[in-house]
């Protein structure tokens, strides 16, 4: 093993980060746009809201993405109602279609876990909040997203953390992030274990400090005593919440 | 203290001269589950009135006290907050009953403080947010203000300096006076209070009832459930007595209590008889 093939690797490598991060938070934020919303659907009782979106997410959670990204990017292109529309200007890029099948994959996973937690919010503290008179919506986002959220963090940091390491598979429709740099690393040297040893111990990186984001959220979240001084963006990032 | 004589008319005017019931049940009908657990409840507080709801477990008396604020829809029967009736539609072949005008309820609601038996404070937010929520996001008030009258009210209850507290922090009796005064603070016009003691340690229970003791010297309506018999008979202007869904017997405490016309009141505050 080349020990100096290895940083040099990982320094190559690091040009790639960017759009790892790229991908992996932007479709960590639409899943999560769109998860909230359909979450509460999910954990609906009325069969009319919570079908469709348990039909959604069995079919994403059933089905490799990897296979999902390919219908994405050889599929759209098919579709002439894609082409011959504005559309096309986003999806004739891989980049948009590596983001649309990871986005709509995390939405599945992250509506089951949040219904998880939307579910196990109290009843009496819904009816405390409707005792008070306050709107339905401002039940579910002030009252039980929040309580749903805490309750679900360590199983939402999990597919962040998924999300991470899946955005590898935007190698496979040529794009250059982590891995996809390492493939091309690797042709031009012919050292794939040097080269991916490289890939790992960044991904390694990545998830550690994803991970470690979340266990302090976690922990202030979980309530430091009143007198203990917070961080400020931790105060913003509760009070978002 | 008179007792109520319901001389009712359509327009939801009572006896008692001219006075409007501030909250009133009429002939009120719930099934829950197979089990018909209100049969015809017919209750009325009158303003200023301090009305104990009392009765063996099972006799429907949470029941009762949530379909007043429509927390359970009844299947039939009339709720009347003063001089206006909550629309309700009866239950149609599957489907329960339910809320017809979501706006009204709200409004209404908002206007009925009800303090529960486990608090049902909000976990995530402190004391003070937890007082602030209704005056913001039901009142509009601006949070400077909303925190002012949050303020006044946690103090009333003695616990302004634990406003930054979380529920989890505070003893259970803390719990309880926070969420006394988180009702307070949409100002309401009448109080509903479910075995606001039940869950608390006996030594705990104490500040509670100092604390309902004073809202009921201050001239406010309030209907309260209750095992605490003692209590019921010194701060109520009327107590009720339910058995089996139904009011069995109503009137001033110191009659009811002292000479309880039905088998059931009479077993009930004696077991040993
Ligand atoms: N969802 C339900 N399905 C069937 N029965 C129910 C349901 N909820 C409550 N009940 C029954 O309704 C009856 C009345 O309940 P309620 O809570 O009003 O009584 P309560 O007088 O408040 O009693 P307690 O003193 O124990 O609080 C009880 O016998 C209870 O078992
Ligand atoms: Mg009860």
């Amino acid at each position: 093993m080349d020990i100096a093939l290895i940083i040099e690797s990982i320094q190559t490598l690091l040009g790639g980060v960017v759009l790892t991060l790229e991908l992996t938070i932007l479709s960590l934020l639409i899943g999560f746009v769109l998860s909230v919303p359909l979450a509460f659907m999910r954990a609906s009782r009325s069969p009319w809201l919570s079908w469709p979106v348990l039909a959604y997410t069995y079919v994403f959670r059933g089905t490799p993405l990897l296979v999902q990204l390919f219908l994405i990017y050889y599929g759209l292109g098919q579709l002439a109602f894609v082409r011959e529309s504005f559309l096309w200007l986003l999806f004739r890029d891989p980049f948009y279609c590596a983001l649309l099948a990871f986005s709509l994959n995390s939405a599945a996973y992250t509506i089951e876990v949040f219904r998880g937690g939307i579910q196990s919010v109290p009843p009496g503290l819904v009816e405390a909040a409707q005792a008070i008179g306050l709107s339905p919506t401002k039940i579910s986002l002030r009252i039980v997203f929040p309580l749903a959220f805490r309750t679900v963090l360590p199983s939402y940091a999990n597919e962040v953390v998924g999300m991470i390491k899946a955005s590898s598979l935007a190698s496979t429709v040529t794009l250059l992030e982590i891995t996809g740099l390492a493939r091309k690393l690797v042709s031009e040297t012919f050292a794939p274990y040097e080269v991916f040893i490289a890939a790992g111990a960044i991904y390694l990186g990545l998830t550690f400090l994803a991970s470690r984001l979340f266990n302090l959220i976690e922990l202030h979240l979980s309530g430091a005593p009143p007198d203990k001084a917070r961080r400020p963006w931790l105060l913003k990032l509760r009070q978002a919440l | 203290m008179q007792t109520a004589i319901d001389i009712h008319s359509e327009d939801g005017r009572h006896g008692r001269g001219a006075a409007t019931a501030s909250l009133r049940a009429e002939n009120v009908h719930k099934t829950l589950g197979t089990h018909p657990v209100l049969r015809g409840v017919s209750l009325a507080a009158y303003p200023h009135e301090v009305i104990s709801v009392l009765g063996a477990s099972g006799s429907g008396k949470s029941t009762l006290l949530r379909c007043l604020n429509l927390l359970e829809v009844p299947d039939s029967g009339e709720i009347w907050f003063r001089d206006e009736k909550l629309d309700i539609r009866p239950p149609i072949g599957q489907n329960g009953a339910r809320i017809g005008d979501a706006r009204q309820a709200r409004r209404v609601r908002a206007s009925l403080g009800m303090v529960f038996q486990s608090f049902n404070l909000w976990p995530h937010k402190t004391a003070l947010e937890n007082v602030t929520e209704g005056p913001v996001h039901v009142r509009g008030l601006t949070r400077r203000a909303a925190t002012e009258r949050a303020e006044n009210y946690l103090r009333k209850v003695g616990l302004i300096e634990r406003r930054d507290h979380y529920p989890r922090h505070l003893s259970g009796g803390q719990q309880q006076r926070v969420a006394i005064a988180r009702a307070l603070a949409m100002e309401p016009e009448v109080l509903l209070f479910d075995e606001p003691t039940s869950s608390l340690d006996p030594e705990l229970t104490g500040e509670v009832l100092r604390t309902i003791r004073a809202l009921a010297e201050e001239g406010r309506t309030m209907i309260l459930v209750t095992h605490e018999l003692s209590f019921a008979r010194e701060v109520s202007s009327r107590v009720a007595f339910m058995q089996g869904g139904r009011i069995e017997e109503e009137g001033p405490p110191d009659e009811v209590l002292s000479r309880p016309a039905s088998a059931g009141l009479r077993r009930f505050l004696d077991p040993a008889c």
